[in-house]
């Protein structure tokens, strides 16, 4: 906490510094006055020491922020009071996160959206820096396109998109991911029963789950066509193992403490596999879900590398790069990166219902 | 990318150093079940190599008028050109024609001309191997530095740490071939785009590992260092650093997996001509099955002995810090 503070102190002085450089050469013409104003209030709300704990500060410095750097953008030229001026911003956002990364949790649901808070503001940053220095620097936009550009080019062509994710991630992905995860944990199942059979299988999945895997897309492609039932082979080749070692791994979680109640108990295999074992191994199983998940997406859009039909996510990258139309590449991408994270979240959300009782998952 | 994040977690103690040296007794109850289910893998293999290859036996056996008999049948699925499952043995003599024969008697190879046979996979797998490297390298030289700063830096600590996991929800291997084409449009080439995927993929886990690892000691350790009054570099030299090493290994092996996958990955997209990935390619546009099952067999030996090579390491450093019996 206290190294925030310092760090505090630096980043005033370094913000000031750049205001006054923005505002001394800015009188030139460069900037509106209005941006110089919003910048001298983001300065002056972290100058004043009183305010600084309250919401109302935070809000007042992220709508100060939000201004200056609105008011900014048509000013983005490369020229040293525009720099200034991002630097300031810059600043004063990293101090914002900081901020609200430091304040104490508040109890229930509003403590979790607290939680998001500060990693928005960053992202909202990164990206804001980002439509600056590709406008100002005046990049090509066929190296790197601005986000302004990459969202207009989601609102336009939504209807490609969809028809691209329908084939790739539902298709191909999910259908890869229930097959082979399923498979997965039968046959983990099946293992369990032979402490022989786990002993051997454990050392060869753990090999197998560390190649690379993905090269057998070739293969799938020339076995199962190019549509999406080579894709989810790909899928079922890329999570099964993981998935395997992960769930036989849990399997095996339970003291023998704890067998030895099941069997005073008279247990059979199947109660004591539903009642302890089960959901003991759920840590793992969650594991190797989570693991799987972001292998699945990653394993259907390379496996259109190799051939598909003329839609997919996979496809439409490597051959939107070929047209040097580099926004809808960032497109497809921006999707394939939030379809990931939901589902990751997804599973992650149900794990924390499932396994309520793991440490992990406690003094939450 | 949080699966290298999650397959961490597969090393709770960071490591295998603690593990008690192995009687014979206790070698042979693990390799036997261990050969037992290579072999049996094995062995279904070659059972799905006869009705994976029968189709195309039997359409040439019809076209040429002749009936085939079981033996025959069998026989001939296990040696076709281009079969749709190569056999184990097929697979092994190509790998064994396009690395050693291929450099001792091939017109291109080693011994003919000095340098290294385009056609061998010594030379792809080379390729491929350098490019892991020098993204392994910089890969962990970046996670260990970026580690030491989180673990120091509160300021750190708050910004970097999200962002270093929200940078691996980018799907990275599937946008490697924009990030390839966008830096060959600005000049550059070679090694260092497909090391900077690499280098993307390996930085993580080691971030997450030293993190962890330098975060191990406890309090009481670390309130022994203040009665020594010790600095803050020394408590980093001589208690913390120590006491990452097991983690450090364990990321390093998740690590230079995955910096291989990127580095094969990033072959795929602009028609390389060499490294295990563009081998790959070629052998899935020209339908050579073999050619494609033996560069996956070199990447995963590579794989293999790379992860080996670590554990080798791992062993002999953790051993001369006293910490593995």
């Amino acid at each position: 906490m206290t190294v925030l503070r310092d760090t505090g102190g630096v980043h005033w002085v370094g913000m000031t510094l750049a205001f006054l450089l923005a505002a001394g050469l800015g009188v030139t013409g460069d900037l509106s006055a209005g941006t110089l104003l919003l910048l001298l209030a983001v300065v002056m709300l972290g100058v004043l020491p009183q305010s600084r704990k309250g919401w109302a500060w935070s809000f007042a410095v992220a709508a100060a922020l939000a201004g200056a750097a609105q008011a900014l953008l048509p000013f983005a030229t490369s020229s040293l009071p525009v720099w200034g001026a991002v630097i300031a911003v810059w600043l004063g956002a990293w101090m914002l996160v900081a901020q609200l990364a430091d304040r104490p949790r508040l109890p229930g649901i509003p403590g979790r959206l607290q939680g998001l808070l500060a990693p928005l503001a960053f992202g909202a940053t990164l990206l804001w820096l980002w439509e600056v220095v590709v406008r100002a620097l005046e990049v090509p936009r066929v190296i790197l396109p601005a986000p302004s550009m990459i969202w207009e080019r989601i609102l336009r062509s939504t209807d490609v998109l969809w028809v691209d994710f329908v084939q790739t991630f539902i298709k191909g992905a999910l259908s890869g991911y229930a097959i082979g995860v399923g498979a997965a944990l039968v046959f983990a199942l099946l293992v369990d029963r032979s402490d022989f059979l786990r002993r051997g299988l454990l050392p060869v999945g753990n090999f197998l789950a560390a190649l690379p895997i993905i090269g057998t897309a070739p293969i799938m492609v020339m076995w199962f066509g190019f549509d999406w039932p080579s894709k989810a082979a790909v899928v079922v080749a890329m999570v099964f193992f993981p998935m395997l070692v992960n769930t036989v791994q849990g399997l095996a979680a339970t003291e023998a403490m704890q067998r030895d109640l099941m069997r005073t108990y008279n247990a059979s295999w199947a109660q004591a596999l539903i009642k302890l074992r089960l959901p003991a191994a759920m840590p793992f199983i969650f594991n190797g879900l989570k693991i799987s998940s972001t292998l699945a997406l990653i394993g259907a859009i390379v496996a259109e590398f190799f051939g598909s039909p003329t839609r997919g996510m996979g496809f439409r990258i490597s051959t939107e790069v070929g047209r040097l139309q580099l926004d809808m590449v960032w497109a497809e991408i921006a999707v394939a990166a939030l379809a990931g994270s939901l589902f990751y979240g997804l599973i992650a959300l149900v794990e924390r219902g499932v396994t309520f009782w793991h440490p992990s998952q406690r003094g939450r | 990318m949080t699966s290298q994040l999650s397959s961490l977690q597969k090393y709770p103690g960071g490591g295998e150093g603690g593990r008690a040296p192995q009687t014979p007794a206790m070698l042979m109850r693990n390799v036997i079940p261990v050969l037992t289910v290579t072999a049996a893998l094995v062995a279904l293999w070659y059972a799905a190599v006869i009705p994976m290859n029968a189709q195309w036996a039997q359409d040439q056996a019809r076209r040429a008028g002749v009936e085939l008999t079981l033996p025959t049948l069998v026989a001939d699925t296990m040696s076709q050109q281009r079969p749709r499952l190569p056999a184990p043995h097929q697979v092994a003599t190509e790998l064994w024609n396009s690395t050693v024969v291929e450099e001792m008697t091939g017109r291109r190879g080693f011994m003919n001309t000095g340098s290294l046979s385009n056609r061998s996979l010594i030379y792809h797998g080379w390729v491929t191997l350098s490019a892991t490297l020098l993204g392994f390298a910089i890969g962990s030289a970046l996670g260990i530095a970026l580690a030491v700063g989180i673990v120091h830096n509160r300021a750190m600590d708050v910004s970097v740490m999200p962002w270093a996991i929200a940078s691996q929800t980018i799907p990275i291997l599937a946008i490697a071939p924009m990030i390839i084409v966008v830096l060959n449009a600005v000049g550059i080439t070679g090694l260092v785009p497909k090391a900077i995927i690499s280098t993307y993929l390996s930085f993580f886990p080691v971030v997450v590992g030293m993190v962890k690892g330098l975060r191990a000691p406890d309090q009481m350790q670390l309130d022994l260092m203040k009665t020594y009054s010790a600095t803050g570099g020394q408590v980093f030299a001589k208690l913390r650093w120590p006491s990452a090493m097991p983690y450090l290994f364990a990321s390093l092996k998740v690590a230079i997996a995955a910096a291989l996958v990127g580095a094969i990955v990033a072959e795929l997209p602009t028609g390389a001509v060499a490294g295990l990935g563009a081998r790959l390619l070629s052998g899935s546009y020209y339908g050579q099955t073999v050619q494609i099952w033996s560069a996956l067999f070199a990447a995963a030996i590579l794989a293999a002995s790379m992860v080996a090579l670590i554990g080798v390491v791992q062993r002999a450093t953790l051993k001369r810090m006293g910490m593995a019996a």
